[in-house]
């Protein structure tokens, strides 16, 4: 019986002389890795028009339909997208997501992107309903793990 | 744990069968670390020992059957995720090929080989939260930290792979979400390489331990026949003794082609379901060795563009694939109508997934087998007569999930 003892904490104190696996979140964060599930983006063309086009595939595509779109024409003069159309709503209830990123594959733009971020509280649930506001990004620069995933030459851009 | 006073069984003589005197029911649960989740397990005891037990489920219950009828194919897989939420990659492939099978349809090679090394993955995954918890149960805490240790490790890869930890959704029809990133086969080898060491750890911890001896031996035993008479399938089945392994009996996904063992136990008490699980878990590195080993070249998506969405770069310039990403996007694809049964071999069992399609893009009908269901339906079998302390470790050899079990 002694020797089992004996055997079981020889592999206790062989562990606790290697390296620690623990992180101490939330003073140390641990990188996502590329690709990673998390908070949307919409984002922008490098000349800093929107990519997002009003076509509604990625509420389509959505299996909880928790994204609405509206979209509006473009007025030539000034356009909001490089397409006829854009987004003139758009909004992801992040409370019934499920962060399955279908709308990422659906969007034919690359606009809608799934990015790295996986912490955001609010005080209310309301506010959990992200708007075209909350979700664009201010410039590609803010955005460089998403950036380099969606370069312009691959896309579409119905130009 | 809560009394709920003694002679309760005058109050729910339905539950509890005809009375008996000076038995005392006690509720397991639904809030109780050893059940493993939202489980009540309704008690009678007489004294120590065990004379009656009664699963008490539902209190998970999402709906997720009848949600698919409304869906289209592609939006009822994220679904398969959240039943068992140990082994999403197990519960994804069930379904896809339960769809691929309807659709008439058959993956690449380097798919199928993919799915494999992932599947078995997760088989190691799921099992050393079985063993971490199992061993918390019965007492042995370190086990768990160092099997959470190695799961995460696991589900770091698949984190990367599919861009989130459990909520996989990694297999679709036809193929998987997207080609593995750079590193992925280098990251599964290393973890593959130095898995076997950290499973002799574990095993120097327990299986010669007098105290998990003492506590798993000849506990809660169930004979070959009372198993299968009550449909219990997996580790569970083999560790009484029964040799069935859908991935021998049934193979698909190409397990045909991987040299493995299917272990077995004999006396179907804890202990032997301990030394299966331990033993399935090397056969698992083994086969996704083999898997990583012979990784054929080639395409990773099957051919059929009506099905499988084009890849976004060809949207730009190619405008029969713009229509197609735009119908299974929207609309998603025809299944011819027909039924199906397809059944794999998921870390707690036989998982089945039944499917009826009327032709439409979103099935008629989808019923899931879950293993869980079943084998824990052979617990009132394994504690009777028992000591109320092996329930505990009666329920830990089960495993089971319990997202699963009411789905
Ligand atoms: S991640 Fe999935 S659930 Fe969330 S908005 Fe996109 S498609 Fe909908
Ligand atoms: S985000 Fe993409 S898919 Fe959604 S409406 Fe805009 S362009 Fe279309």
């Amino acid at each position: 019986m002694l020797s089992e003892v004996i055997q079981g904490m020889w592999v206790t104190i062989k562990h606790s002389l290697r390296s620690r696996e623990t992180v101490q979140y939330p003073e140390v964060k641990e990188e996502m890795p590329v690709g990673y599930r998390g908070l949307h983006k919409l984002l922008l063309w490098e000349d800093g028009l929107e990519r997002c086009v009003g076509c509604k595939l990625c509420s389509a595509a959505c299996p909880v339909d928790c994204i609405y779109v509206e979209s509006a024409e473009n007025d030539p003069g000034n356009p909001t997208s490089k397409g006829e159309r854009y987004a003139s709503i758009y909004e992801i209830n992040e409370l019934r997501c499920i962060f399955c990123g279908y709308c990422e594959e659906a969007c034919p733009v690359g606009a809608v992107v799934l990015g790295n971020q996986y912490e955001f509280c609010e005080d209310d649930r309301d506010k959990f309903i992200y708007e075209k506001g909350d979700l664009l990004v201010g410039s590609m620069e803010e955005v460089p793990e998403l950036k380099a995933r969606y370069s312009e030459q691959k896309l579409l851009k119905y130009v | 744990m809560s009394t709920e006073g003694t002679n309760t069984a005058a109050r729910e003589p339905d539950i509890l069968g005809p009375i008996r005197t000076e038995t005392m029911t006690l509720n397991m649960g639904p809030q109780h670390p050893s059940t493993h989740g939202v489980l009540r397990v309704l008690l009678e005891l007489e004294g120590e020992s065990v004379v009656g037990c009664k699963p008490e489920i539902g209190y998970l219950h999402t709906g997720i059957e009848k949600n698919m009828e409304v869906k289209t194919y592609n939006k009822a897989l994220p679904m398969t995720d959240r039943m068992d939420y140990l082994a999403p990659m197990s519960n994804n492939l069930g379904y896809v090929l339960a769809v691929e099978k309807l659709l008439d349809m058959e993956v690449p090679r380097r798919c199928k080989y993919l799915r494999v090394l992932l599947a078995e993955m997760t088989r190691i995954q799921s099992h050393l939260v079985w063993l971490g918890t199992h061993a918390l149960d019965l007492g042995a805490m370190t086990v768990f930290l160092y099997c959470f240790r190695e799961r995460e490790a696991i589900i770091k890869i698949f984190e990367k792979v599919s861009g989130v930890r459990m909520m996989t959704s990694y297999f679709r029809v036809g193929g998987v979400a997207r080609e593995p990133y750079a590193e992925f086969y280098d990251d599964c080898r290393r973890f593959l390489d130095a898995f076997p060491e950290k499973m002799d750890d574990y095993e120097e911890l327990l299986t010669d331990n007098p105290i998990f001896l003492r506590r798993t031996e000849s506990v809660c035993a169930i004979s070959a026949e009372k198993a299968i008479a009550l449909g219990v399938t997996g580790p569970l089945l083999r560790a009484s003794g029964v040799d069935y392994d859908i991935r021998k009996k049934e193979p698909y996904s190409g397990y045909e082609e991987f040299d493995f063992e299917v272990p077995l136990g004999s006396a179907g008490d804890v202990y032997d379901r301990y030394c299966v699980r331990i033993a399935e878990m090397r056969q698992a590195h083994r086969i996704a060795m083999q898997a990583l080993d012979g990784m054929p070249e080639g395409p990773l998506q099957a051919d059929n563009p009506k099905v499988v969405p084009p890849p976004k770069e060809q949207l730009a310039h190619d405008m029969e694939a713009l229509i197609h990403h735009f119908k299974i996007f929207t609309e998603g694809y025809h299944v011819p109508a027909g039924e199906v049964y397809q059944v794999i071999e998921s870390p707690r069992g036989e998982l089945g997934y039944y499917i009826i399609s009327d032709g439409s893009p979103s099935p008629y009908k989808v019923k899931v087998r879950a293993p869980s269901f079943s084998n824990l339906f052979a617990l009132p079998e394994m504690v009777k007569g028992g000591m109320f302390g092996d329930v505990v470790a009666a329920l830990g050899s089960v495993d089971i999930v319990l997202g699963e079990i009411d789905r």
